[in-house]
């Protein structure tokens, strides 16, 4: 039983077609990646998954309930969180705050218990900081939780985001170039955080440039070019079939 | 703790100065506008310094409390603290219906429908005579008592917007220490990955818009029982922009940053008069000075440079 | 009925003429640097005032008028000189907010130099009524229609035909590479302030014969440019003189078919519920977030 299903997705903008009705399932607990030249559409097929983009035509469906219609945070709310090809960090606020807003799904306090600061407020922001304490411990960033995080390197901020997404304990994560503008040792631990992320029972979106972290880490691999699907199965097949290098090398 | 810390001692300061000097007119008059402003700028700062979303109609808010106030105590002799619970009721549910369609726009569109918003509700304080006094107002507004002793002179009001003052202080450190603070602030830093950690962006805009507007009406409310008097100009556009000021002039997303600017903006007309006809040309000059030099507000500019100032010390005496 | 209408739209026109003045200055501003700039009424009252009190002082017409727009000229450089360059990495508050002081400080001159009385200028030509039908028309209210037809064509040709032009609009898609390929930045930006000081100027001098002026007539309108400015779409130039010439004309049937007292209530009613309907204005694009 697949745990995302997409088909017949297509999105227009204008006269362009950026994804031309795709289809394909994802299994759960897997990492999928999604892999493509520039302009392929990888990144516009994240923002119609989570509802970034509304989609001209075709349905997603994630774990039986139709993601067409909610938006993003309802999408959050079902189980699905990413991370972004450009980072989208809160810059306003320390590491272990911007978790702290990863936790917000599993935490309840509304404002006006916020505003008389209630007992259970306390106990909740206990509560709530020790989640987060968690999820940045899982990527090894517990001792700089204290840090803003505008005051941090490109590298950690990324993984920031991993960590942020995990804290909402989702059951898919999307990831955007997770490596891009990596050097190679930040490359190899995000290659590893991956692994561990779908050992934890999270099943993994991947969206990523550097082949080598793709066929070493990925269960099966679709690859899109000009919005529509070139092939799909598992690395050792896509690094044969003919018509992907084609796509990659030009005919 | 930590964490209230400047609370306590804005709190000792407010009863320190209110003990020893309860005649000085610093007190009693200044004192009581300092303390109206910076209750109006410490709400404005939550919606637009945590949130992000700027608001050049908060003065809207504070006239609808003013003159739920005073429209319903003189004309129909309805008991104070009904009358402002009324005025609530009213600001909370227009800020409730507009969240929506007005926090949905950005940047400067917003700043265009919240100013919208707030010369609307002025034109209509001026216009509809008959309910609102017109531009001439509305004259005896009756005073009010509290735990059965009667507000009825200056170093009384002084306690009751110093109280108020330090309520709202106390409310807004709590929001923005909490999990609606940090959603807040999400929006600010960045919408899209606030929706995809959860955050229904939009209520929580609304929220805060409701929190804001409640809080601007209830010390609108206080203010007509003090002034014993309304009339539309102290609700007019111009207010709007200098609550604005306020709060970045003293720093955006700093409660006491909020709290600073009003306090400065209270004093500086007072300083300037003996300048006379340069006042004006004068406060305009102060305002861009300011702002070109410490673009983050004086309040968050100034400790940052006070605590590099400090860490240097402590390293060359290392 | 419709010779009223007719005068309805007549007065409308007019006074949107110059709100469409004030929104044009307020977009090149715009485009070039991204600031609002809310001392953009104030350009209105400067030309008027400096023409008004360079006649009294018995320059010629024409010649206090050519004066009154290089003073508006030169104070809308000087502005952005002192108070908008050294501030280029402030964010958007904080540059409304200098804005603001600018326009509060130049109020303040004003009213110094100048006072708290109301002015007037005489009208170009002389004032013989022009009938149609039982609708009237002031030559003075052909002025102003032409001279803002005229300086939104020269804008127009200054943006789409001139290097100059060309190049501030480079400097409002990308600072940094048009002053990679060689472009002078900071003098755009100079150049940007000044010609919308240019139209403030034109403005305040076109209408001043008819509306009269005063040190303090400048905020509102700035604030009804900036209006005209977000109706048509925040960065369109010729949004925002349809959005000037719009806003002029809700005015002028609301206060004579509703009622004047609520004439601006009614502007900005539907300024929001166009903003409601299209976030981003009339003419305006919505540009997409990219994530």
């Amino acid at each position: 039983m697949s745990l995302l299903s997409v088909s017949g997705l297509e999105k227009k903008f204008g006269g362009v077609t950026a994804i031309a009705g795709l289809d394909f399932k994802v299994d759960p607990e897997i990492i999928f990646a999604i892999i493509g030249p520039n302009g392929a559409g990888k990144t516009t097929l994240f923002n119609l998954l989570t509802s970034i983009y509304t989609p001209t035509a075709g349905t997603v469906t994630f774990d039986g309930h139709d993601l067409t219609r909610l938006k993003p945070f309802q999408i959050a709310k079902l189980g699905i969180t990413r991370t972004f090809q450009n980072l989208q960090i809160f810059l306003n606020m320390t590491v272990l705050q911007n978790v702290m807003v990863g936790c917000h799904l599993r935490s309840r306090c509304g404002i006006f218990e916020a505003a008389f600061r209630l007992p259970s407020v306390l106990k909740e922001e206990k509560r709530v900081r020790e989640m987060a304490m968690e999820a940045l411990e899982f990527c090894g960033m517990q001792d700089i939780a204290n840090r803003d995080a505008s005051s941090l390197p490109y590298g950690v901020l990324k993984k920031l985001e991993v960590a942020r997404a995990l804290a909402a304990k989702p059951r898919m994560l999307l990831m955007d170039e997770p490596a891009a503008g990596l050097n190679d040792t930040e490359t190899v631990s995000m290659s590893k955080l991956i692994r561990d992320i779908t050992s934890s029972g999270v099943t993994v979106l991947l969206v990523e440039h550097n082949m080598g972290l793709v066929m070493d880490v990925s269960d099966r691999v679709l690859v899109l070019n000009y919005g529509e699907l070139l092939s799909e199965g598992t690395p050792q097949e896509i690094q044969c079939d003919p018509r992907v290098i084609a796509a990659y090398l030009g005919e | 703790m930590k964490r209230l810390a400047g609370f306590y001692i804005l709190a000792a300061v407010l009863i320190a100065t209110g003990l020893i000097f309860p005649d000085s007119y610093y007190v009693t008059v200044v004192g009581v506008t300092i303390c109206t402003n910076a209750v109006l700028a410490v709400s404005l700062n939550l919606l637009m310094g945590y949130a992000g979303q700027i608001s050049l109609g908060h003065a809207a808010f504070f006239g609808l409390g003013a003159y739920a106030s005073a429209v319903l105590t003189t004309k129909y002799g309805t008991n104070p603290w009904l009358a402002m619970l009324a005025g609530v009721g009213i600001s909370g549910t227009l800020a409730f219906v507009l969240a929506r369609p007005i926090l949905k726009l950005k940047g400067h569109y917003l700043a265009m429908a919240t100013l919208g918003m707030g010369i609307i509700i002025h034109i209509f304080f001026v216009q509809a005579d008959w309910i609102t006094g017109g531009p001439d107002g509305l004259s005896g507004i009756p005073e009010i008592s509290i735990a059965g002793l009667a507000i009825n002179n200056d170093i009384r009001w002084y306690w009751v917007f110093g109280g108020l003052m330090l309520f709202t202080t106390w409310i807004s450190l709590n929001i923005v220490d909490s999990r609606p603070g940090r959603a807040l602030a999400a929006v600010h830093g960045s919408e899209v990955a606030a929706q995809m950690t959860g955050v229904d962006t939009a209520s929580v805009k609304a929220q805060i818009f409701v929190v804001s507007a409640v809080i601007a009406s209830v010390a609108g409310s206080l203010f007509a029982h003090q002034q014993a008097f309304v009339s539309p100009e102290s609700f007019s556009f111009f207010f709007s922009i200098e609550l604005v000021t306020m709060v970045v002039l003293g720093g955006l997303a700093s409660t006491f940053g909020a709290i600073f600017g009003a306090v400065l903006l209270s004093i500086l007309p007072e300083f300037l008069l003996v300048f006379e006809d340069f006042e004006v040309l004068i406060y305009g000059a102060i305002l861009m000075i300011i702002m070109i030099f410490l673009p983050e507000g004086l309040f968050v500019s100034g400790s940052r440079i006070v605590t590099g100032w400090l860490k240097k010390r402590e390293l060359s005496t290392q | 009925m419709t010779d009223q209408l007719f005068q309805f739209l007549i007065s409308g026109i007019t006074v949107g003429s110059v709100y469409a003045l004030v929104g044009l200055g307020f977009t090149i501003i715009y485009n070039a640097s991204d600031v609002v700039n809310f001392a953009q009424g104030e350009f209105v009252m400067i030309g008027a005032m400096s023409a008004i009190f360079l006649y009294r002082a018995g320059v010629p017409y024409p010649f206090a008028l050519a004066a009154a727009v290089i003073i508006t000229m030169a104070v809308g450089m000087l502005l952005e000189k002192l108070a908008i360059e050294p501030a280029k990495n402030a964010s958007v508050v904080t540059t409304i907010i200098i804005t603001i002081g600018a326009s509060i400080f130049l109020r303040g001159a004003a009213l110094l130099i100048w006072g708290k009385d109301i002015y007037g200028l005489p009208p170009f030509t002389k004032d013989v009524p022009i009938s149609i039908g039982n609708a009237t028309l002031l030559p003075q209210n052909l002025y102003v229609m032409g001279g803002t037809a005229l300086s939104v064509l020269a804008v127009r040709y200054f943006f789409d035909k001139t290097i100059t032009g060309k190049a501030i609009l480079a400097c409002s898609c990308n600072r940094k590479a048009a002053s990679l390929v060689g472009i002078n930045v900071n003098r755009m930006l100079l150049i940007a302030y000044g010609i919308s000081a240019l139209l403030g100027a034109i403005a305040g001098i076109l209408v001043t014969p008819i509306t009269y002026t005063s040190y303090d007539s400048g905020v509102m309108l700035g604030l009804k440019g900036f209006c005209a400015a977000i109706l048509g779409g925040m960065g369109s130039s010729m949004g925002a003189v349809a959005g000037g010439l719009l806003l002029g004309v809700i005015e002028s049937l609301g206060a004579g078919i509703i009622s004047s007292g609520y004439k601006d209530a009614i502007a900005f009613v539907v300024i929001l519920a166009v903003l409601f309907i299209r976030p981003s204005g009339l003419l305006g694009s919505a540009d997409a977030e990219r994530v």
